[in-house]
């Protein structure tokens, strides 16, 4: 669901969100209009606003876990996690992470992928979000949900700042909400 | 500078949920793991709390992080204290026009690099990391500041390896770091 359509609409906050990404053509690859969280980052209000929006909803939803996509889920999650209490609990590329991990393979476009969590990060029963900065396929996502609830864990939304518009109305990514701001930009 | 050294209470804390993971990347590193202090919410706090009471009001405008674990620390203490977050990361992850800085590592040479126009001339900037070792990095980074025209008015860290020197190569500018550990 987009922000603008649940409890939002014509909140003037989410257009200065949007108009603070910037698009950059043909990254990584050819084709790929690149949504560039980077400049939201430079922009002190709107990027307070995009943390303060997500904390409003999540608040008094008895959360105590906050796990957040490297890297760019780095930038939004732990704020999100002090302002609420939360513990944070990185999700990282292989290798990334010390000690015992598990892990949990993806698929891209072309090939594998694959995202790794500690062990003992996430206790049995805690309710949990994911965060990144933008959900596609939903590939990553889906691979975080399932390393969430192999421990146990529910996750109770995922959250980002920029989505697809397939993503509006209903739409569940693995059974679980998605709770989204704006959409990219041309 | 230190916290460690100030013994502000909250220290000893801080220092307790950083867990050290023997033999990793490779043998022979022990390595310092902020991810346990992430997993508690006072400590982490504290953290950060620790951070913006030192560098609020001192007109800093810029808090850059180096990729990844910088990302985990820069960007709250850059809300509270009213900067812009600035990225600096590894090779082709930041899209658009980019200046690069190369450094040394122990074995090879790595690159950092940051986005053209994300810093103006004159202001004022932090830059932020989990640790020091060496310094070699967090000197990459303020190359880049400063060839942006910024002002590096200090490095902090969560951790120094202080054994490791790191602090002498950081061309005269001061570190503050909240623990020690040798």
């Amino acid at each position: 669901m987009f922000a603008g359509e649940h409890g939002l609409q014509g909140d003037p906050r989410l257009k200065a969100i949007s108009d603070a990404i910037r698009v950059v053509p043909h990254f990584p690859k050819s084709g790929i209009m690149f949504q560039d969280i980077t400049t939201l980052l430079l922009d002190h209000k709107a990027y307070k606003d995009t943390l303060d929006i997500f904390v409003d909803r999540y608040r008094d939803m008895g959360i105590s876990v906050v796990a957040g996509v490297e890297a760019r889920g780095f930038l939004f999650g732990p704020s999100i996690a002090l302002a609420i209490g939360a513990k944070f609990v990185p999700l990282s590329k292989p290798s990334k992470l010390p000690g015992e991990v598990i892990s949990e393979e993806y698929v891209l476009e072309y090939g594998n992928d694959c995202l790794e969590m500690h062990v003992g990060a996430v206790k049995h029963g805690e309710r949990a979000i994911i965060i990144d900065d933008l959900v596609a396929t939903g590939g990553t996502l889906s691979a975080a949900i399932r390393l969430l609830e192999r421990v146990g864990a529910e996750v109770v939304e995922c959250a980002c700042v920029i989505g697809l518009p397939e993503f509006k109305g209903q739409f569940r990514l693995n059974g679980k909400p998605l709770y989204i701001l704006v959409e990219p930009r041309q | 500078m230190s916290a460690f050294r100030d013994q502000d209470p909250r220290i000893h804390g801080i220092q307790t949920k950083i867990r050290v993971v023997p033999d990793f990347p490779r043998e022979g590193i022990m390595f310092q793991d902020i991810t346990t202090l992430l997993l508690d919410p006072k400590a982490f706090k504290d953290t950060i709390d620790l951070f913006v009471e030192r560098y609020k009001g001192k007109n800093i405008s810029v808090v850059a992080g180096i990729e990844a674990r910088g990302f985990i620390f820069g960007p709250p203490i850059a809300l509270a204290i009213g900067a812009k977050f600035v990225p600096l990361r590894k090779p082709k992850k930041l899209p658009g026009e980019v200046i690069k800085e190369e450094y040394v590592l122990e074995y090879g040479s790595d690159c950092l690099e940051m986005h053209v126009g994300a810093v103006s001339a004159g202001e004022r900037a932090l830059v932020v990391d989990d640790l020091i070792a060496t310094g070699g990095t967090l000197r990459a980074a303020m190359n880049l500041l400063e060839r942006a025209g910024a002002e590096v008015v200090e490095c902090a860290c969560v951790i120094e390896l202080p054994d490791l020197k790191g602090r002498e190569r950081l061309n005269g500018k001061p570190l503050y770091v909240l623990v020690e550990s040798h």
